[in-house]
């Protein structure tokens, strides 16, 4: 038998980890306040403006542009039912709501491959550099979401760009790790080739490594573009305003009609963006 | 002709740290040894060969033993851990980064084994290319390629797709990829090996035919024996990273310097590498004709043949007698030139040896070479010839 003592983690040794990230993120804040009041300013210069325009667009040509979309991402089966979710939605009241889950997705995207894409490419160039950042993507996916809204919402305080923070944190992953294999996959007879002819390093990422690992980087927006999504009901906890706050309004009410709406409108755009990106995608798998 | 590219002392050695390793290969342990023990593979090792300015030099030996290692050093693609490579009294082993850029762009071009193609590019954008990074404008690139393009015959493929191309096309692409750059030196890794037999051959000739006009200084490898001895002017042969014979084809047929080379040429087709010049011999039994015909028959009897070759003062070549007109020429009172025959075969000194064949069978004289002035090179005895059926 052992003894009783055994069972249990001694309390002596009990370390105070959480409250180290704790006061390493209060320290970030009061020390460097002025770079995340800057970063705010930066991005929600750009979400008003994106948000702006969206809602100031016409609903019909909304709804015309992504008949287009669908139509040459696809075929006009698919154009026809994605213009006639989006109408769905309308008649839900929710429009306005999803004009706002759609600025902060664009620009959590946008960010994502302002970042993501440079990242990747500069992982392929060393593999030190590689061996720490894929540690840090697998936690940053494995961790669950919720999580980045504490660290946001210290930073950032409430409202949208706190969501923006969480969703491209949440978000990146993809298009970083599918640049990157992008890259590497490409054939090194290739590579050489274009090495032989003596072309700069500049020459042989945008005339060969890019356009070949161009259909797995499309991949990987529609991959970071769909999470970006999802996490759009989890940042509505921290204010962001949109679709998500509609469900979650819902389940604090308990208003099972509310909360299929706004639901739903989820589901439509997930659908509606995931299908025309992957139809871009396609296209240019085929023109390879 | 000048030396256009020399390679001395190279040697390649793949791993984290190949200096110790130097060491032990001059020590005198084995390629498999250093393997074994440090985990580095010797690649090549102490090469040295010249390459004239448009001659065509190909590399051949068994898979491994370093000849893509040994062509990839020329472009430095390999950096080579040890010797120095000159291309025109430049040593390019030292050459700072633009100017090896500079290098690549202008003197050298390669056509890999497996086309090394862009596949997101059309045909004529991947002629291009070269041209492309050297900055050369749009609309004289385009010229450029469009010429070479016919050049190689792929007219009116420009616009297609890499993968809409048969294998044999897509080398084509290659070829004329290299060949836009005009480059000094072409280097070919095996560039046909990947075509099915029958387009191999008429790829071989084909580079035959632009190389007469051209006359690049190309560096061709190969595994395939029948292929170097066609193309190359002189053929080396690797094994195990190390040179065993450099000569020309005929060289290393008639004196195959270890058992490893005899028994890489066992296999080949010698009718199809001997040429006439090789095998004839230098005539010493000629008759004049202003000879009498007793002056004939005592130069077949003292050399123990029945017929032979008469020839004017420029040796220009006149006809054959034999013993028996001979003889009734001097009891008939008649000179050389009223029994002169003509019922013999000539060839000129670059015919080969399966030609010579159909020849050799159907007549009873000896073989007789000339050149364009019908000037008697020398004469083939038919049994050096027939005996090759054996
Ligand atoms: N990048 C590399 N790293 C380590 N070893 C290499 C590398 N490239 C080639 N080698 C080794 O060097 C030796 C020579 O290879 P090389 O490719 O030059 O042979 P080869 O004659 O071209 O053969 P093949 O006919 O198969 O193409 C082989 O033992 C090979 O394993
Ligand atoms: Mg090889």
């Amino acid at each position: 038998m052992l003894p009783k003592t055994m069972n249990d983690f001694p309390e002596s040794i009990k370390l105070n980890w959480g409250l180290y990230v704790d006061n390493f993120i209060k320290w970030l804040n009061t020390n460097y306040g002025e770079v995340f009041d800057a970063i705010t300013a930066v991005i929600l210069w750009f979400m008003v403006n994106i948000e702006a325009f969206l809602q100031w667009v016409p609903w019909w040509l909304v709804i015309a542009i992504i008949f287009v979309l669908g139509w040459r991402a696809r075929n006009l089966v698919s154009a026809f039912v994605f213009s006639s979710l989006l109408f769905v939605v309308g008649t839900f009241g929710l429009w306005d709501h999803m004009m706002s889950t759609l600025a902060i997705v664009l620009t959590s995207v946008v960010i994502s491959l302002l970042i993501g894409i440079p990242v990747g490419i500069i992982m392929t160039y060393s593999t030190r550099l590689d061996a720490v950042i894929r540690p840090i993507l697998d936690a940053m996916q494995t961790m669950p979401s919720f999580v980045y809204l504490i660290p946001a919402l210290i930073l950032f305080g409430l409202g949208k760009v706190p969501a923006v923070f969480a969703t491209t944190i949440y978000a990146i992953p993809p298009v970083i790790r599918l640049t990157s294999l992008g890259i590497r996959s490409v054939p090194g007879e290739m590579v050489e080739a274009a090495q032989s002819f003596g072309s700069s390093r500049w020459q042989l990422l945008t005339k060969v490594q890019l356009p070949q690992a161009l259909p797995t980087i499309m991949a990987g927006i529609n991959q970071t573009t769909m999470m970006a999504l999802a996490m759009v009901v989890i940042s509505s906890m921290i204010g962001a305003k949109g679709l998500g706050m509609e469900v979650l309004i819902a389940i604090n009410r308990i208003d099972i009609a509310r909360g299929f709406e706004a639901g739903l409108s989820i589901v439509f755009l997930a659908i509606i963006i995931d299908r025309i990106s992957q139809g871009v995608a396609n296209k240019y798998e085929i023109s390879k | 002709m000048t030396v256009k590219v020399k390679v001395e002392r190279l040697t390649k050695i793949f791993g984290p740290n190949p200096q110790p390793v130097l060491e032990k290969i001059k020590d005198g342990f084995t390629k498999n040894e250093i393997l074994e023990e440090t985990g580095h593979t010797v690649g090549v090792y102490d090469v040295s060969f010249e390459v004239k300015e448009g001659e065509t030099f190909v590399i051949m030996g068994l898979s491994g033993s370093g000849k893509s290692t040994l062509i990839r050093c020329l472009n430095l693609l390999n950096k080579p851990t040890e010797g120095n490579i000159f291309i025109d009294d430049t040593n390019i082993v030292k050459l700072a980064k633009k100017d090896l850029k500079q290098l690549r762009q202008q003197k050298l071009a390669m056509v890999f084994q497996h086309f090394g193609l862009l596949t997101h590019r059309n045909v004529i954008k991947n002629v291009e290319y070269g041209l492309e990074i050297r900055g050369i404008p749009t609309e004289e690139r385009q010229n450029i390629a469009n010429k070479i393009l016919v050049s190689v015959g792929l007219e009116g493929w420009e616009n297609k797709l890499i993968g809409e191309l048969s294998g044999g096309m897509q080398q084509r692409v290659g070829l004329a990829r290299a060949l836009a750059n005009d480059p000094d030196v072409l280097l070919m890794d095996e560039p046909f090996s990947a075509l099915d037999p029958l387009i191999r051959r008429e790829m071989q000739y084909e580079l035959l035919d632009i190389q007469s006009k051209l006359k690049k200084t190309i560096i061709f490898i190969t595994h395939d024996v029948n292929e170097a001895f066609k193309i190359g002017d002189r053929v080396a042969v690797m094994k195990d990273g190390m040179m065993e014979q450099i000569g020309t084809p005929e060289e290393i047929i008639a004196k195959p310097q270890s058992t490893y080379i005899e028994e890489f040429i066992k296999d080949i087709d010698r009718s199809k590498v001997l040429q006439a010049k090789n095998i004839m011999f230098k005539c010493s039994a000629l008759v004049s004709v202003k000879d009498g015909p007793r002056v004939a028959v005592k130069i077949m009897e003292s050399n123990g043949i029945s017929s032979v070759f008469v020839v004017d003062e420029q040796l220009r070549l006149q006809g054959i007698v034999t013993i028996d007109d001979t003889i009734i020429a001097i009891k008939e009172n008649k000179g050389i030139a009223d029994i002169l025959r003509q019922d013999y075969y000539t060839a000129d000194p670059e015919t080969y040896m399966q030609d010579l064949l159909p020849m050799a069978t159907n007549t009873k004289f000896p073989l007789a070479v000339t050149d364009e002035n019908n000037k008697l090179l020398g004469i083939i005895v038919r049994v050096s010839v027939l005996s090759g059926l054996v």
